[in-house]
């Protein structure tokens, strides 16, 4: 048996070792392009559960990195002239040339060939072959990986410094050409690795694009002169990048499989590559030795293994990567929130999982929040609009009632819910005129009645075409049936290519200026309502002609002005074929945009189904209202008639 | 499969009608040995008087909306009312170049069948009744699930360990309230099983998914080949909150039934 490793970084290293352990019988040969001590990077990051697999999987590596280990504890947050702490985050780093000098070593110990400087040029001629060759891999090309590369996140460039972190530190700088972020870590008892990030447009601003190393190298140690404590920014091929996510649709094909960056990829700023490429190299050893060298089925094993887990570390390094393309529009919020919002940008935590790791940290959030010492968590903290008293963040109820007639959904209606009421005020368009919801939606009656829309086409198959809209008598009945509102909250709908909602977008409204009849609307009714008002709003079409998100929080903005007090986020229903992306809390990531974007409060529901999520997204700033879907808890059943018999029993 | 002769497919009805099964199901496709889906339900019918008849899942855009309409009423009103009528867009371009059907603007074309069998759009000139077919739409991407939540009762998963069922129903469940629907929806599963001959299984569903490429050989791993597998799989499946799991056999005997009531007993 032959095995031929392309890369020798630490998956294919790491592999090497594995095999060779596993069968003494087997030739393994690591191919390198590089010689043995030169690389790219400077500290590495591991979890503690990573850890834990790399004692299981060779106790003598495990000893050696965690000898030479960095350790700590600490996210620190360096915000507005400010520094946040969060302990119980327990993180380990080294020195990326460390590492590999001890998976070398131990590669010659158990009997691994080692090449270096070598370039492979076809493919190689083994009974195993592995692409360990990193994100640009030569391998991927021998087969049909299905491999997709995009550009993720902000232009980043990757330095080290002899400033000793002692703490996981983000840092915040802003300057005249817009926010630079670092994230600065520590790998050794000398070294930190320090990355600096920036969205394309501001780095374009500072002018870095024009800039040589040095001059970039100079920029930024002067920009972040205060968390360097004076110390100097080292470089490594130290260039400006554009993160590449890479996924592929199989990760083997025939006796060729690929793992680490060749196989995917996840961005730098939750620090899980070379993480990710070291269980990759675990779970494969794994699965050979399971499968007895039945290589087909170790590679599926392999594969149904780690797929779920690299896809889950993908989305969530998708989301940490948009997090800080978008880190301005967070410059607003106090700095606890801004802190929390950054420690939750993943989704992986939050505040239950966080009040484990640092009571203290959430104790104070919620203090924040409550304005007493001690707190109930965010969603159980009150909230105030337009003289509006909410004693907690959940406790609207949603309502809907049809403005006139023709405005109905459906020949039935809606009475009035206890509690705390948002009252909708709907013209339904030409979605009106439909059975009733548990039959299912926008199923025309048989016998209906006319519906208006500003364009001509039906809203779903079988629809009536859309008559004009008499604009005066809408208004009229928006106006009236405000007047008439009982309610804490007044709500208009334009939402989900209901009439109003069909004004928006340019799916179904050709004039230029769209927002004309809806802030018409808007203001009447704001001279009619002195309560809250709340405009309910599709912030994105999912479709690529229509509005789209960044459309959608201009017109959240002019709503605000316009006197707007709430912004209910929702997304799509404009057309019947739109394109939606549904999950648990779908919505939450576009209410945080409309928040902290349009700066504007927010209501927001999606499907969120725990007092957690509320907890975390009105404590992130991503909403100020939720609405929520807590499913009855299971936790009781009847016992059947033997069990109680038997009961019964026990206790005479 | 190939294999399952007409008796075969018949008895295999009956005694899933007199044991503890709640529904028997088919799938569809057109370009294999394999039957149709309708006339293979309409002959289940007239086997059994209890279990729910259901597709799991049927190309609906390979057949004329009021063709579709009728056939499956007709099953409907042949069983007594009995149809779980599971529809999706399929997945195989060749299917649809067999049946003459173009392939491009199947997911619009489902949508409109979704409306008419739904609906009240023909004024019932195209009978028998539809009224009570239990509706699933299956298929994962974002525009399947908000055609199940618009049309349908339920949604029809495709397969797959109880997490990727778990995170489905979720989309589902999302999608279902975002069309203000009351209520849940009805979360249908499936699963492949061989007890018997577990290879032939495995060599069953390789054949059957050698068009999905790569992903052929994680659905054969897939296959549930030990009663153990299976009690794992339903209990994964019920805490993921699945109403009714469907366990497609891999093997063409009779035997595998009686099995799988024993492992299930």
């Amino acid at each position: 048996m032959k095995v031929e490793i392309v890369g020798g970084g630490p998956a294919g290293l790491y592999l090497a070792i594995l095999l060779r352990k596993l069968d003494r019988g087997v030739d393994v040969r690591v191919l390198e392009r590089n010689a043995p001590d030169a690389t790219f990077g400077f500290g590495v990051v591991f979890s503690e559960e990573t850890l834990g697999a790399l004692r299981d999987a060779d106790p003598e590596t495990h000893l050696e990195i965690t000898d030479t280990f960095a350790r700590w504890d600490r996210i620190d947050i360096r915000f507005q002239g400010r520094e946040l702490s969060s302990r119980g985050h327990s993180f380990s780093a080294i020195a990326r040339r460390r590492l590999l000098e001890i998976l070398q070593e131990r590669c010659r110990e158990v009997g691994v060939t080692l090449e270096f400087g070598v370039e492979v040029e076809e493919l190689p001629d083994a009974d195993l072959v592995v692409g360990a060759d990193g994100s640009n891999s030569f391998l991927r090309r021998f087969a049909d990986f299905g491999t997709k590369v995009r550009p993720e996140g902000s232009k980043y460039v990757w330095f080290g410094t002899d400033h000793v972190f002692d703490a996981f530190t983000f840092a915040f700088r802003e300057t005249e050409h817009g926010l630079f972020n670092a994230h600065a870590y520590p790998y050794d008892e000398r070294m930190s690795t320090f990355i600096v990030e920036c969205p394309e447009a501001v780095w374009r601003a500072a002018g870095l694009d024009g800039m040589d190393e040095q001059e970039s190298l100079a920029f930024c140690e002067q920009l972040f002169a205060n968390e360097l404590r004076g110390r100097e920014l080292y470089s490594n091929r130290s260039l400006w990048l554009d993160f590449p996510k890479i996924t592929n649709a199989t990760w083997h094909s025939g006796n060729l499989v690929i793992l680490g960056d060749a196989a995917h990829t996840a961005h730098f700023s939750i620090g899980s590559g070379t993480k990710l490429a070291m269980e990759d190299s675990i779970s494969l050893a794994a699965a050979v030795a399971r499968r007895r060298w039945d290589l087909g089925a170790a590679f599926v094993d392999y594969e149904l293994e780690r797929e779920p887990y690299v896809q889950r570390t993908q989305d969530a390094a998708s989301e940490s990567a948009a997090y800080f393309g978008r880190i301005a529009s967070y410059s607003g919020l106090e700095p606890i929130q801004f802190a929390f919002n950054l420690i939750t940008r993943a989704g992986r935590i939050t505040h239950s999982t966080l009040s484990v790791r640092d009571p203290q940290f959430t104790r104070a959030l919620d203090s924040w929040f409550g304005g007493r010492p001690v707190s109930p968590p965010p969603a159980f903290s009150p909230f105030e609009l337009r003289g509006v008293r909410f004693e907690n963040r959940f406790e609207l109820v949603e309502s809907a009632v049809a403005v006139s007639p023709e405005g109905r959904l459906s020949p039935e209606d809606d009475a009035r819910p206890e509690g705390k009421v948002l009252l909708r005020l709907t013209h339904a368009g030409r979605r009106a005129s439909t059975e009733p919801r548990y039959r299912g939606v926008d199923l025309p009656l048989a016998n209906g009645w006319p519906v208006v829309a500003p364009t001509k086409r039906p809203y779903a198959p079988f629809g009536p075409p859309p008559g004009v809209p008499d604009e005066h008598a809408v208004l009229e009945a928006f106006v009236t049936a405000a007047g008439n509102a009982r309610a804490e909250v007044l709500e208009l709908d334009m939402a989900h290519g209901y009439l109003l909602g069909s004004y928006l977008s340019p799916l179904t409204n050709d004039e230029d200026d769209r927002l004309r009849f809806p802030l018409q609307v808007l203001e009447a009714v704001r001279v009619e309502w002195e309560g809250p008002l709340a405009v309910r709003l599709s912030v994105t079409d999912w479709h690529p002609r229509g509005n789209q998100v960044d459309d959608g929080i201009a017109i959240a903005r002019a709503m605000r002005e316009a006197g707007a007090d709430l912004i209910h986020v929702e997304a799509g229903q404009t057309i019947h074929d739109d394109r939606p992306q549904y999950r648990r809390g779908f919505l939450t990531a576009l209410s945080d945009r409309v928040r902290n974007e349009a700066r504007v409060p927010t209501l927001v529901g999606g499907y969120l189904t725990t007092l957690d999520e509320a907890n975390t997204i009105v404590g992130a700033g991503r909403a100020d209202l939720v609405l929520l879907d807590l499913p009855e808890p299971r936790i009781e059943r009847p016992l059947k008639l033997g069990e109680s018999a038997l009961l019964g029993e026990v206790r005479a | 499969m190939p294999g399952a002769t007409g008796d075969l497919v018949l008895e295999w009805a009956r005694r899933a009608d007199a044991g503890p099964f709640s529904s028997v199901a088919v799938l569809e496709r057109v370009v294999y040995d394999s039957y149709d889906p309708f006339t293979a339900l309409a002959a289940a019918a007239a086997a059994t008087s209890r279990v729910r008849l259901a597709t799991m899942i049927a190309i609906g855009p390979l057949r004329s909306t009021a063709l579709l309409a009728k056939q499956a009423a007709s099953v409907h009103a042949l069983s007594g009312g009995r149809l779980t009528l599971g529809l999706a867009v399929g997945a195989r371009t060749e299917d649809f170049d067999a049946a003459g059907v173009e392939h491009k603007g199947r997911g619009k074309r489902l949508g409109e069948q979704l409306a008419y069998i739904r609906g009240d759009v023909d004024g019932d000139s195209v009978g028998p009744s539809r009224d009570g077919i239990e509706i699933l739409v299956g298929g994962l991407s974002g525009q399947a699930y908000a055609r199940m939540a618009r049309y349908a009762d339920g949604y029809a998963h495709n397969g797959g360990p109880p997490r990727a069922f778990a995170n489905a129903a979720g989309r589902a469940l999302a999608a279902w309230g975002d069309l203000g629907r009351p209520g849940k929806p009805k979360l249908w599963g499936q699963g492949y099983f061989a007890f018997g001959d577990a290879d032939r299984g495995s060599d069953y569903l390789l054949d059957y998914y050698a068009f999905t490429g790569p992903f052929a050989e994680k659905i054969a791993a897939g296959n549930l080949t030990s009663a153990r597998a299976v009690k794992d799989f339903v209990r994964g499946y019920e805490e993921a909150g699945c109403d009714e799991l469907v366990l497609f056999p891999t093997v063409p005997e009779l035997d595998e039934l009686e099995r799988l009531q024993e492992a299930l007993a």
